[in-house]
């Protein structure tokens, strides 16, 4: 019974660990090589950090519910970019100028809902052909790429409104709107896994689809929620991001997906569904994130960013499967 | 014949599971030129037994040898080198490659760099394929073939090295009989080469048609080797099903409350057609029949699972039409699947919220599910059904076959149903769990519930059933009252030798 307690923790707190290592190994090799004697591990330096992992992290945390539920989404780096154009191109449209300030709240209001549509999009495709969850975001990633292309060719988007700024980087506490939202959102998503029926449920699809139906859970249409939900996120992603920017490329959110997938897994959530926390993916993403500042403070080339992170989550994936001990009944390949 | 050394003999096998002893000490041995028959219930230990011998699952104790020379089995491929080899029940081929691929599969012949030699690997398939005596090529794509041609692919894979143990695993479980003639030619040729042959299957009229000699497992452990040819069909039976456990008679029904569910005509495509019965307020409604004989899929569609092509469904004399689970759970029919494991239950999870999925959305206290409310009906439930779990935080993965199960029927009355339909009650529970799972069953009857228990084994569905209603090729073949009913008369029954469909 012990052994199993110490085995969850070190399950669940290995991501925590490695952040740790992270922090003691950037400050004290900062130290030996960096020129500059300013401290790695300072305040501002942390608060900056939660800033940065925002956008990809209020994914990530979207995408966990998705992949806790046994599916995934590809889509969100391109449902993120078409989010941010419809958000500032249409504080450019003649009766949104007219409101003033006003158009602020209802741009959002737009962009949100774009998410929403694309979310339900996927959502119903999975839900009602049965179509691979992958299959279907994948074509929805390369479409709604597509969609970006056309709205404005090559050329980036652009909106800049002063008091949207303003909001973007209106402080509390030190930490800048972008960064809050993304707590607001890690908690919000948090109670709802943790707490409420539609979190238990996500397990329990994600685990077992077969036993779910048989218990008569409405499988289909929770799919649908969480992709849904997964759409939103993005979207304000977008939201938080952007109304500081002003400027969309329209090559922006590429490979967004892709790092918020490996957050997912790095925080511990199984590929195939059914287990993994919010928590883990908040590791996840600061885990990532740390390693960027981190490398950039020790003066290492940017370029070897990828290269390590790459490794890691090679590495924590083959810890994950010595832990668990799912190897030994499978046949060796 | 006993003269010989034996193709293959096992020696003392002992094989345990988390909660389960799958073998307890089993020997087995094979003669070359044999059709030796490996009997016994679902869950006797046949298929973890061959298992062992694939090198699929290592022994806890117990030696393998092979023409009396000592083998470690360490995986299917150490298996084929030593020239055993099995057909499985369910065929292991690649659909999309062609016959000879599939035959050769991990050793096609090559030439220089690697090539494949098709001339050589498909003149060496057709040489094989000639002996099958089959009407297909090797260049055939194995997934144009019908069953019973793939299971001769599979045949084939056999005949390629120099086998020296065969094992069929129930091999006609998906035949015609047309079918079966020739695959009973391959056998007879194989034995004639003097290849030992292991036989597993349930069908007495097989066994006493092709085989040599006969062993028996029951409950994980050897009962005992029949000459064929001096043994019969009650014998068998005997050995098979008779335990110390107490599977007495189910006594005359008691006092039987209105009918809660009929079907009259029920049909779902050729799975089964025009079933007809009723099972009352405390009565338990036996439903037996071999495996594939629509007895399940009749149980999905009383659950919404399936979709009937014909007939109705009353509850309580209203006719209801179910669109799905969520429907039938709401009129109060409840389904413990067949496969705890793959339909039952969610193994990540602990004990507690496995028993509440169905109705967690009724346990909320403002948005969050109330913990209070989920653990007290997992400990009135823990306690009504005897549940052994250290705690409800445990994932119900770890618990033994009996007590998942446990789980799963809690999770059911837990959602206070009118019909509970119990498939496969017991399978891959152990002998002591099964006559707790039983009385269970007798009580919930006791109680008020409709049950409908769905069984392949016999001593079961005569020890819990009120009534038994005996299937065979998706036709409900009769009905028997517990007092009527015989051993000899099921078997018939369910192997279509009499009556007209009820």
């Amino acid at each position: 019974m012990r052994d199993e307690r110490l085995k969850t923790l070190l399950k669940g707190g290995a991501i925590w660990g490695f952040i740790l290592l992270e922090l003691v190994f950037f400050e004290v090799a900062g130290r030996i090589w960096s020129l500059s004697g300013n401290a790695f591990v300072d305040l501002d330096n942390m608060l900056l950090l939660l800033k940065q992992a925002a956008p990809i992290g209020i994914i990530a945390v979207g995408m966990t519910v998705v992949m806790i539920n046994g599916n995934i989404d590809l889509s969100v780096g391109a449902t993120y970019a078409l989010a941010g154009i419809v958000m500032l191109d249409s504080m450019s449209w003649p009766f949104m100028e007219a409101l003033g300030a006003g158009a602020i709240p209802l741009a959002w209001g737009f962009a949100l809902l774009t998410g929403a549509l694309l979310g339900l999009i996927n959502g119903l495709i999975v839900w009602k052909t049965g179509v691979d969850a992958f299959i279907v975001t994948l074509g929805a990633m390369l479409g709604f790429r597509g969609l970006v292309f056309m709205y404005n060719g090559e050329q980036p988007t652009y909106h800049l409104d002063w008091t949207m700024v303003d909001i973007a980087e209106a402080e509390i506490l030190g930490l800048q709107t972008p960064a809050l939202v993304f707590l607001a959102v890690v908690l919000g998503v948090w109670l709802l896994m943790t707490r409420t029926v539609h979190g238990r449920n996500a397990y329990a699809i994600g685990d077992n689809r077969d036993a779910a139906v048989n218990a008569g859970l409405r499988v289909g249409p929770h799919i649908l929620i969480n992709f849904v939900l997964i759409g939103v996120l993005a979207a304000l992603s977008a939201v938080a991001f952007y109304s500081g920017s002003g400027s969309v490329n329209p090559n922006d959110g590429m490979l967004f997906e892709l790092w918020a997938i490996t957050a997912v897994v790095l925080g511990g959530t199984k590929l195939t569904g059914g287990r993994g926390s919010i928590i883990g993916t908040l590791g996840g993403v600061l885990a990532i994130q740390l390693l960027r500042m981190g490398l950039g403070h020790i003066g290492a080339q940017t370029e070897t960013v990828n290269l390590v992170i790459g490794t890691i989550l090679i590495a924590v994936l083959f810890l994950d499967r010595q832990l668990n001990r799912k190897g030994a009944e499978e046949l060796k390949i | 014949m006993t003269q010989h050394t034996p193709a293959l003999r096992l020696e003392g096998i002992v094989k345990t599971f988390p909660g389960v002893r799958a073998l307890d000490g089993v020997s087995f041995s094979v003669l070359p030129g044999e059709v030796h028959a490996l009997m016994g219930e679902n869950g006797a230990g046949k298929s973890t037994l061959m298992k062992v011998l694939g090198g699929i699952y290592q022994p806890d104790a117990g030696r393998i040898f092979i023409e009396e020379r000592e083998t470690v089995m360490r995986g299917p491929l150490e298996a084929k080198a030593e020239g055993v080899m099995f057909i499985h029940q369910e065929l292991s081929l690649a659909e999309e490659l062609s016959v000879a691929e599939n035959v050769y599969l991990g050793e096609l012949p090559r030439k220089r760099f690697g090539r494949v030699d098709w001339a050589t690997l498909y003149a060496r398939t057709d040489a094989i394929l000639q002996k099958l005596k089959v009407r297909f090529d090797a260049r055939t794509r194995v997934g144009e073939l019908s069953i019973a041609n793939q299971q001769m692919v599979e045949i084939a894979r056999a005949l390629t090295v120099n086998a020296k143990a065969v094992i069929f695993d129930e091999p006609t479980a998906s035949l015609t009989d047309a079918e079966k003639v020739v695959l009973f030619d391959v056998i007879a040729d194989l034995r004639a080469q003097g290849v030992g042959i292991v036989y597993i299957s349930h069908r007495m009229e097989e066994i006493f048609r092709i085989t040599d000699r006969i062993s028996i497992l029951r409950d994980g452990a050897y009962r005992g080797t029949l000459e064929t040819a001096a043994t019969d069909e009650d014998e068998i039976t005997r050995m098979m099903i008779g335990r110390s456990l107490d599977l007495s008679r189910n006594a005359a029904a008691p006092d039987l409350g209105p009918v809660a569910l009929r079907a009259e005509g029920l049909s779902c495509g050729h799975l089964f057609e025009d079933a007809t019965f009723e099972v009352r307020e405390g009565e338990v409604l036996g439903f037996y029949g071999l495996v594939g004989a629509g007895r399940t899929e009749i149980a999905e569609t009383l659950f919404g699972l399936r979709t009937p092509t014909a007939g109705r469904i009353l509850l309580k004399g209203d006719e209801i039409s179910l669109g799905s689970p969520v429907e039938a759970i709401a009129r109060g029919i409840s389904l413990v699947p067949e496969s705890r494991k793959e339909q039952g239950l969610v193994l990540g999870m602990n004990c507690r919220d496995n028993i509440t999925l169905p109705q967690v959305d009724d346990l909320t206290a403002g948005p969050f599910v109330s913990d209070g409310a989920e653990i007290s009906i997992y400990d009135q439930y823990r306690d009504r059904l005897a549940i052994k779990s250290p705690s409800w935080r445990t994932p119900v993965g770890n618990l033994s076959g009996g007590n998942q199960q446990k789980i799963v029927i809690g999770k059911w009355l837990s959602m206070r149903p009118e019909v509970l339909i119990v498939d496969e009650p017991t399978r891959g529970i152990d002998v002591g769990s099964k006559s707790e799972i039983h009385n269970l069953l007798r009580e919930l009857a006791k109680q008020g519930y409709a049950v409908i228990v769905i069984s392949s084994e016999m001593p079961e569905v005569l020890h819990v059933s009120d009534r038994i209603v005996a299937m065979y090729h998706g036709r409900i073949m009769r009905e028997f009252t517990a007092a009527e009913v015989t051993e000899d008369g099921l078997i018939q029954a369910i192997s279509g030798l009499t009556g007209d469909a009820a």
